[in-house]
């Protein structure tokens, strides 16, 4: 994994584990980089997880834990999205933390 | 010139600020800082040995501390007076020495 | 593993922000919410400073983690206690600390705060009734 991916012409700072080194430095192109790393094609269903993880993460502090994300998801969007099922076949790598990575979050509380 | 004393513990954990209460001259300037702020609050069990020691010494809050910690300045007893970063400096350089109590 | 729950309850006295106390046990709750165990957390003596409303540590370069206090009910804490003697000794009342909203998995219910103040025979209880303690 690279020390910095390309946005938008600007060269941003990732951590060993390829997860943003400042939040604040996020944009949505920092998302389609990534994504096109992981050789994945970002679709609708893809931002209505980033936007929230960004919501969520702007009220309380915290990315959330992948069952924590999976109910409140599930609240949200409707049940038919709110299970682990559904946010895998988004995001292989793992609903949290590769969409986590996306959204310019921290990795989340409690992933090993 | 005086001292200026800064305390950065809660009085509710630790005998800090009673210590240095106890031995700071008049005139002397104590500076609540850190978990010290909480020593300025109005309505604490605090608030007799603050309130004495206000005839005798100056007492400031850190601005920044008080508000992390999600007080106003509305909150602080009458008398404590709140000072920034700059201000610290400033009474640091208006003192003949800066005494910590940790 | 065993499939009993146990009573885990985590006890906080130390004030935020001058000690790395606070955000420990917070991030240690968090983790722990996946092993489906019965969470409570009792904040008392400096800890009640921990849900003070209106926190910004914007100004002393740390990270404000209060917010996440509010998303503690979603991660399987049922209740939250605050010594009531803690806060009279520092001037609080129960209207300084924050709301913390619970969802009811089983009747989809919302309790809109699970922020209980207790006196002392109470907190006795409750660390009586306790099958762990975690100190903070």
């Amino acid at each position: 994994m690279a020390d910095t991916i390309d946005v938008d012409g600007k060269h941003l700072a990732v951590d060993e584990e390829g997860y943003l080194a400042d939040l604040n430095e996020w944009v949505p192109g920092v998302a389609t980089v990534m994504a096109k790393q992981d050789n994945l094609e970002l679709t609708d269903d893809h931002w209505d997880i980033i936007n929230f993880l960004r919501a969520y993460y702007e009220e309380y502090q915290i990315a959330p834990a992948v069952r924590v994300l999976t109910k409140a998801v599930g609240k949200k969007l409707g049940a038919e999205k709110g299970n682990s099922k559904y946010l895998y076949s988004l995001f292989p790598y793992g609903p949290a933390k590769q969409a986590c990575r996306f959204a310019g979050l921290p990795k989340p509380t409690g992933c090993v | 010139m005086s001292i200026l004393h800064t305390v950065n513990k809660s009085p509710f954990e630790r005998n800090s600020l009673a210590s240095c209460l106890k031995v700071a001259a008049p005139g002397a300037a104590v500076l609540l800082i850190e978990d010290g702020v909480y020593a300025g609050l109005r309505g604490t069990s605090a608030v007799p040995l603050v309130t004495a020691a206000l005839a005798r010494v100056k007492v400031y809050v850190l601005g920044p501390d008080l508000k992390a910690r999600g007080f106003a300045a509305e909150r602080l007893l009458p008398g404590i007076d709140v000072v920034d970063y700059a201000g610290f400096v400033e009474l640091a350089v208006q003192s003949a020495k800066v005494q910590a109590w940790l | 593993m065993s499939e009993t729950i146990k009573k885990f309850l985590y006890l906080n006295r130390k004030a935020p922000y001058g000690t790395v106390y606070a955000w420990e046990s917070l991030e240690v709750v968090l983790i722990g919410a996946a092993f489906d165990q019965e969470v409570s957390l009792l904040f008392m003596d400096d800890g009640v400073y921990q849900l003070i409303k209106g926190q910004d540590p914007s100004g002393i370069g740390m990270k404000n983690f209060s917010p996440t206090y509010r998303t503690l009910g979603d991660y399987e804490v049922k209740s939250i206690f605050v010594d009531g003697e803690s806060l009279t000794a520092r001037g609080l009342m129960p209207d300084d600390l924050m709301r913390i909203a619970w969802d009811d998995p089983d009747t989809q219910e919302t309790v809109e705060n699970i922020v209980t103040v207790v006196d002392a025979p109470r907190v006795t209880a409750l660390m009586d009734a306790a099958d762990v303690v975690f100190s903070f």
